[in-house]
């Protein structure tokens, strides 16, 4: 633990990767570089007659299965039901004349991204830089709530009932993920209290709540919330199951960050006390940032889940991609049109958790600069 | 039971600050028990202002417990322990009061990996001292200049050798400005070659009249730089005296024996 390591920064590892790596090699044009590709072919896929005979079977297969896919999705695939349908499936309900403040929405959060991304690369290059994605991501999403749902006085309300699709699936996953991940770090925190009523209390909520499936918590919220408020503060569908999501996802997402509290060694906790920090100090200043670190892989992983996992509030009555996808699919015009409604479907929910799990790769390798 | 005590600056040990031959840690027939085990038999010391001494002994003696109860890293469960007039007894705020008047160094460094150097050094300024962050930073470069590896300020801990890696912990118990540093074994995680430039951060130190307790095997650092050196055995103070006395003329057969073992 305490033997050195040497820098892992991204930067010093590049360039002994590129030598490593033949592909990279063959991306710059350089004068053995036909020679090197040669080379690892033959290192990799063609050193014995069996390894030759097992690429080139594998490469027939795939490629029989590409083509045949390909030449489906060509010609015998009838795409309308998707693209006669592609705004309601985007979008649901919602008011075709407000469309563009989802288009807005989507900006915002593209710019988002595009701010991080920058900073990220530019390294430590001033308070600006350095202050501005903590604040754009403090009020980025406020501004998407606010584009998307209105607010009854300078943009009209869109209520939730009007919300749906790829756009329903999207804002219950972003609610789901960013409000359980501070409730789910309170749960772990209160597991390991010295209080017992608050330890207690913190190990029933989480047990409870990983002892039964989604599909339960989503009928609780749905049912409880409504029985147990006052009429006036009864949220509405969306509401209850953005609740269930975040209960459900808040309890793993308390486990997950258990272990990476439990990994932080003794001695890091007493040196905190040793230069005179408090208990909250220690917690936020020294435990806390080590264990998220070492729990970012579990929890990306939790989180791609938990944005799947949205399609199940069909069950509740929401129409979320899938359940617009299943109500178009019910429509007599596109009787059994369901392999390109799914191919669609699988893709787009592709695409995001590929996104995630990239972005979560990326947020690994910016942190792991200063492990030992 | 310590907890039963009442918080007060102690009469005997006086305020703060006093004429240097005064004593800054009194400790009384301290007792510990890990459960059952009888850790700590009775410790009396009294350590003068300024005073280095160098504690040995052989390994599970107890000598890593009982510096740990100096800043109340361990609670003892009879006796007593004054340090800088100031009792230790559960009272929470009287031990983040001696803690931050304590600078301790530990054998495994225990740097913050999550954070550069100069964070390491400049945390415990800025959220306890509540110093500003720029006059955080001035003192924190000062230190690293002298522990002499100033360009390391902005490297993260896992990215230096483990003598770097503990003079920066030196320099992190120094910023904030203790009476008194501990060291429990700061050169026996370290290769050969490391010892060394530890060493001469600590003998700098000793010099500008520190006081300093330090559990060390390193003979010749306590030759040049202790006042008195103790041997500890099953919990409790064996002999100590002067470094030429206890090196040279050991009273105590177990101190032979030890001595006979180390040298
Ligand atoms: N947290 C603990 N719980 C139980 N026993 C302990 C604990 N810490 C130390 N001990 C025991 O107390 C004895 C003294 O330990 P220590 O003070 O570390 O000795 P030294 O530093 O002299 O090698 C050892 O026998 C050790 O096993
Ligand atoms: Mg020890």
């Amino acid at each position: 633990m305490t033997r050195r390591r040497g820098p892992s920064t991204p930067a010093a590892a590049r360039p002994a990767a590129a030598q490593e790596r033949p592909d990279a090699a063959t991306a710059r044009p350089r004068a053995g570089a036909a020679g090197e590709a040669w080379r690892w072919l033959h290192r990799n896929l063609f050193s014995t007659w069996y390894n030759a005979l097992l690429t080139v079977v594998g490469l027939a297969a795939v490629c029989g299965a590409a083509s045949r896919v390909g030449r489906w999705a060509l010609t015998a695939a009838d795409w309308r039901v998707v693209t006669n349908n592609l705004t309601l499936l985007l979008v649901g309900p919602y008011p075709r004349d407000q469309l563009w403040r989802v288009g807005l929405a989507v900006l915002v959060t593209a710019a988002l991204a595009g701010l991080t991304a920058a900073a990220a690369g530019g390294g430590r290059s001033g308070v600006l830089m350095r202050r501005a994605p903590a604040l754009a991501w403090l009020l980025a999403p406020l501004a998407v709530l606010w584009l998307v749902h209105g607010d009854g006085a300078v943009l009209d309300v869109v209520r939730t009932d009007r919300w749906g699709g790829l756009l329903l699936t999207l804002m219950l996953a972003a609610v789901g993920i960013v409000v359980s991940f501070p409730f789910g770090v309170a749960l772990a925190l209160g597991r390991q209290s010295t209080l017992p009523v608050v330890r207690a209390v913190s190990t029933a909520c989480i047990e409870v709540v990983r002892g039964v499936p989604l599909v339960t918590v989503l009928f609780s919220t749905q049912i409880m919330l409504t029985l147990f408020l006052p009429e006036g503060l009864r949220p509405d569908r969306v509401l209850r199951a953005m609740a269930g999501l975040v209960v459900f996802s808040a309890a793993y997402v308390a486990e997950n960050v258990r272990g990476g509290l439990q990994s932080v060694p003794q001695g890091q906790i007493e040196a905190a006390a040793a230069l005179g920090l408090n208990g909250a100090q220690t917690t936020f200043l020294i435990v806390l940032p080590q264990a998220l670190r070492a729990v970012v892989p579990s929890l990306v992983g939790q989180f791609i889940s938990l944005f799947k996992d949205t399609s199940l509030v069909t069950i509740v009555g929401l129409q979320e991609l899938l359940g617009i996808a299943n109500s178009v699919l019910a429509n007599p015009d596109y009787l059994g049109r369901y392999a390109e409604m799914y191919a669609f479907a699988g893709l787009v929910y592709w695409l995001f958790c590929y996104g995630m799990s990239r972005a979560g790769r990326r947020v690994e390798q910016r942190l792991g600069l200063g492990r030992r | 039971m310590t907890g039963e005590r009442q918080a007060a600056r102690d009469p005997a040990g006086g305020p703060a600050g006093c004429g240097v031959n005064d004593p800054i840690i009194v400790c009384e027939d301290v007792h510990k028990w890990f459960g059952s085990f009888h850790v700590l038999r009775g410790v009396t010391l009294t350590v003068r202002r300024g005073e280095k001494v160098v504690i040995v002994g052989p390994s599970g003696s107890g000598k890593s417990t009982f510096i740990r109860t100096l800043n109340a890293l361990e609670p003892y469960q009879r006796g007593r322990i004054v340090v800088d007039g100031i009792e230790l007894t559960s009272d929470l705020h009287n031990i983040e009061r001696v803690r931050s008047e304590v600078g301790m160094v530990f054998q495994q460094f225990n740097l913050f990996p999550h954070l550069t150097v100069l964070d390491n050094i400049t945390l415990a300024p800025i959220w306890v001292r509540k110093r500003p962050r720029r006059e955080a930073e001035e003192l924190a470069m000062q230190l690293l200049e002298r522990v002499g590896i100033p360009e390391q300020a902005h490297k993260y801990p896992g990215q230096l050798s483990g003598g770097q890696q503990q003079r920066v912990a030196i320099a992190r118990a120094l910023a904030m400005e203790p009476r008194i540093m501990l060291f429990d074994e700061p050169t026996s995680a370290l290769d050969p070659e490391m010892i060394k430039e530890v060493l001469e951060v600590m003998v700098e130190l000793a010099q500008t009249g520190m006081t300093m307790l330090v559990v060390t095997h390193e003979i010749g650092f306590a030759r040049q730089v202790a006042d008195r050196v103790l041997l500890f055995d099953e919990g409790v103070i064996v002999e100590e005296g002067p470094p030429d006395q206890f090196f040279n003329h050991p009273q105590h057969e177990r101190t032979r024996r030890f001595l006979a073992q180390i040298l």
